[in-house]
């Protein structure tokens, strides 16, 4: 499983998709495969205030990856080390039936190359101990990346400081 | 081979400070400053698309000479020296004939900006502007009448603001990464949002309050915050009895604008107004009521922007920690600003400039700035004198200056257009000659001195070496200067020869930014103090409500209220505005950018959609008095039934620049060209419209 947890603070996103272009451009692909995206919903009125949810969805890196199980070339792999999902292009024969398997659609296809392409959390960049591109350059800091159990509690610290009533 | 570069980005003018890594000569990476709060990695999705833009094999690369009819896209390539003898031997023969001062330079105020108000006051041209004006010219008049000082000489403390209230300014779409990283944190903290706007926009979706204000009425909103902030006496009284000239004035003329009254005008009720002037004011002095970015919506578009800086200063905002300051220069610090090539002795020029800034015909305006709106009259009327050649220098007057046909029919009587640009804008394709510039990621750029809290100088590097023939512009310009006669005021070879020639007497050098990209004159924040040490540039040396500096010049500062009017039955006010994906006009053809937002559509009520036969995606046609379109409707109730929206920026074209060529509808085609006569600023948001189902 992998041991690392990508926490979007869905507050703070204003949806601008720096994400993703920084994603493309540190990928080096085209515009179309979105290895991580901003999906929106809304803007819709709740009451007299307008309110809209951007949710980002890079890939999960499930414990048990459906995509890799699904892959008839063993290119979809499982990083014994810390888990991280990846595609190895050398092995892929661009089949696609990861991108059926995963229930959240997280393999693209590269055109390109004819080759499927997902986000493997930039393990080039995590191997040198620095964030993925997504996390790196989001200009409301609202994506966090770290080991699962040492995520900080954002959500639990928000709510402890609107119930407190102290300031 | 690897390194590091740090620099400042250029996708907007916002010139964030960016760290480029690169190998093998290929930029693999951007990011924010880590060495400069509040960047620390970050970037908006433009800075992020930079490295698109550098090896976009559809921008201009290299000089081209036209060879068919303006627009036709008849081209041939040249080298440098054949297009720069070019354009030197058709500028020295307009000049001869016509003087200098029938060239215009219309620019994006930028790094070399000095370079190019040299190039012009050195042929004895006074006809330099920049677009500043389109964009913001009566928010430089209303500070100046307020305070002394030009809107660019202040800035907002966000990371401790308690409440901001913004009018249609879109913070979180059009962003700046520093002051939104800012707000954010506020916001975590605590602070609250409201925001007004006819359209609901991402801002909104995280505002507190939202008022979907009727279009063109926010002075009226102001009016009646302004009368309960008198009324309940909710100002700061200790700086305002300080520091507030004219406050006898504003009681007197207020009276009448009531939040009853505000309430029929606005739509907004009135104690929503009330509630909002008491929940803000809660929070003084570290409240922001925002004074816009753009500011170009109204022809009375000064009086709005006045209005604003006036409520900061009742709640005591000014020169505080969560509220504006006045931004601290090198001499604070007793330190030296870098030199522009401007300070050396140039000619005297002895004409009145094309726009008559400056003149009693229009005296107000900032004559460092111009009006750039003014130039299809110019040249059209033959007023004040006859314009013959234009250079536009990565700046685009058909898809800037409203009204783009006028603007044609200007152009069309010009012996000569020349663009420098880095992309296949429209004036570039519509130009006689194209000189290419480089990328900001392949050039060195003049110092920016950053002015602020703590004053610092901060340099663009180039990253890379160009990847087509392209060359900086303060390069071209000096080129071009030493054909014409010139050269003498252009005292480098290299782009670093200049940045040398800049530090000299700052007690920096070049060498001083490689380890972090800027220099700091101090280390501290500078605040004046708010008892004694506030420095108002006003002849009173206080916030002028009564300005002198307006009524000196014929204008009253408190004229009475003119309502708007609703637009007649089957017209809608016509509101433009941007996105988070894309810079004004410039960016619509980067293929990431692009990709994510491709074209405009129009945004229409669905009431009213419904009343004329349109659905949601459909094909509609919007005509003004002076253009029309079609585009995609985009049916909602996220926008106010008086008003339509459409994305600033779209409808390109120059076919050369394919992933943008002829996608979506350009707002100025469709925008008439009025203007605020007082403060400069067009009132891009007050064309009616009407809107129409295509019939296929």
């Amino acid at each position: 499983m992998s041991i690392y947890y990508l926490f979007q603070d869905a507050k703070k996103c204003i949806g601008c998709r720096a994400c993703e272009v920084q994603c493309s451009s540190n990928k080096a692909l085209s515009a179309v495969p979105k290895l991580c995206q901003i999906m929106t919903v809304g803007p819709k009125f709740v009451g007299s205030l307008p309110r809209a949810a951007y949710t980002f969805m890079p890939c999960f890196h499930c414990e048990n990856p459906w995509c890799v199980a699904a892959c008839p070339t063993g290119a979809m792999q499982k990083r014994d080390r810390d888990g991280i999902v990846f595609v190895d292009p050398e092995l892929c024969v661009g089949c696609k039936t990861c991108m059926s398997a995963c229930p959240w659609g997280a393999p693209q296809w590269n055109e390109e190359v004819g080759k499927v392409v997902k986000c493997d959390f930039c393990k080039d960049r995590v191997d040198q101990g620095l964030p993925p591109a997504c996390v790196t350059v989001c200009p409301t800091d609202c994506l966090h990346f770290g080991k699962a159990d040492q995520v900080r509690p954002v959500r639990r610290e928000r709510y402890a400081k609107a119930m407190a009533g102290i300031e | 081979m690897s390194n590091e570069v740090y620099s400042l980005c250029f996708m907007c003018s916002i010139r964030c400070p960016i760290r480029v890594l690169v190998e093998n000569g290929e930029v693999k990476w951007i990011e924010g400053n880590p060495h400069v709060a509040g960047m620390e990695g970050n970037l908006c999705p433009r800075g992020a698309a930079g490295i698109a833009l550098l090896n976009d094999s559809q921008r201009v690369q290299s000089p081209m000479i036209r060879s068919g009819p303006r627009g036709s896209g008849e081209w041939r390539k040249a080298s440098w020296d054949e297009a720069l003898d070019y354009v030197a031997e058709k500028l020295k023969t307009i000049i001869e004939k016509h003087g200098g001062h029938s060239l215009v330079l219309g620019e994006r105020t930028q790094l070399s900006t000095h370079v190019s108000k040299t190039f012009l006051r050195a042929l004895g041209s006074p006809n330099h502007f920049t677009h500043d004006a389109l964009c913001k010219g009566s928010v430089n008049v209303a500070a100046r009448s307020l305070f002394g000082y030009t809107d660019a000489q202040i800035s907002i403390d966000y990371k401790n603001v308690k409440h901001l209230v913004l009018y249609g300014r879109n913070f979180f779409e059009a962003i700046e990464v520093k002051p939104v990283g800012a707000f954010t944190q506020a916001m975590e903290n605590g602070a609250q949002l409201t925001y007004i706007d006819p359209r609901v926009t991402i801002t909104a979706t995280k505002a507190h309050r939202y008022f979907m204000i009727r279009p063109g009425t926010d002075l009226a909103l102001n009016y009646a915050l302004i009368h309960v902030i008198l009324d309940e006496k909710l100002y700061d009284p200790e700086f305002v009895n300080r520091w507030v000239q004219g406050m006898p004035a504003l009681h007197d003329f207020i009276r009448p604008y009531s939040p009853e009254w505000a309430e029929q005008e606005t739509g907004i009720p009135a104690q929503e107004i009330v509630k909002l002037a008491r929940t803000v004011s809660k929070d003084k002095p570290a409240v922001v009521f925002h004074y816009g970015y753009r500011g170009a919506g109204h022809p009375n578009e000064v009086y709005f922007r006045r209005s604003l800086f006036i409520l900061n200063a009742l709640m005591g905002s000014i020169e505080t920690k969560g509220g504006l300051f006045f931004k601290k220069g090198p001499g604070e610090e007793g330190g030296k600003p870098a030199r522009k090539l401007t300070e050396q002795a140039l000619p005297k020029l002895e004409v009145p400039r094309f726009d008559k800034v400056g003149t009693p015909d229009f005296p107000l305006p900032d004559p460092n700035h111009g009006v750039g709106h003014r130039l299809p009259h110019a040249i059209l009327n033959e007023d004040p004198y006859p314009l013959k050649a234009l250079l536009a220098y990565r700046f685009d007057p058909l898809l800037s200056i409203a009204d783009s046909n006028l603007t044609k029919r200007a152009l069309d009587r010009l012996e000569l257009i020349v663009t420098i640009d880095i992309n296949y804008s429209d004036i570039a394709w519509y130009s006689d000659v194209i000189l290419p510039e480089s990328t900001y990621l392949e050039r060195t750029d003049c110092i920016q001195q950053a002015n602020g809290l703590k004053p610092q100088m901060l340099l663009r590097r180039q990253a890379v070496p160009p990847r087509y023939d392209t060359r900086p512009g303060a390069i071209i310009l000096k080129q071009l200067g030493e054909r014409l006669g010139i050269g003498q005021y252009f005292p480098y070879e290299t782009m670093e020869d200049l940045v040398r020639w800049q530090l000299e007497g700052t007690g920096f050098t070049l060498e001083d930014f490689d380890a972090k990209g800027f220099v700091a004159y101090g280390k501290r924040q500078i605040f004046w103090d708010r008892k004694d040490g506030l420095k108002f540039k006003t002849p009173s040396g206080k916030i002028e409500l009564v300005s002198s500096l307006m009524e000196s010049a014929g204008f009253p500062s408190f004229p009475p209220y003119t309502p708007q009017a609703a637009p007649p039955a089957g017209h809608f006010t016509l509101m433009t505005g941007r996105c988070a994906q894309h810079t004004h006009i410039s960016t619509q053809n980067n293929p990431y950018l692009n990709a994510l937002v491709p074209e405009n559509c129009l945004w229409i009520n669905d009431r009213e959609a419904a009343r004329l036969g349109i659905s949601d995606g459909a094909w509609v046609e919007v005509t003004s008095r002076c253009g029309s379109g079609r585009i995609k409707a985009k049916v909602t109730d996220l926008i106010h039934p008086q008003a339509v929206f459409m994305l600033h920026g779209f409808g390109h074209e120059a076919q050369a620049a394919g992933r943008s060529f002829s996608k979506g509808v350009a707002d100025s085609a469709l925008q008439e060209n009025i203007f605020d006569p007082v403060g400069g600023s067009p009132a891009y948001d007050h064309t009616l419209v009407t809107v129409k189902p295509v019939r296929n």
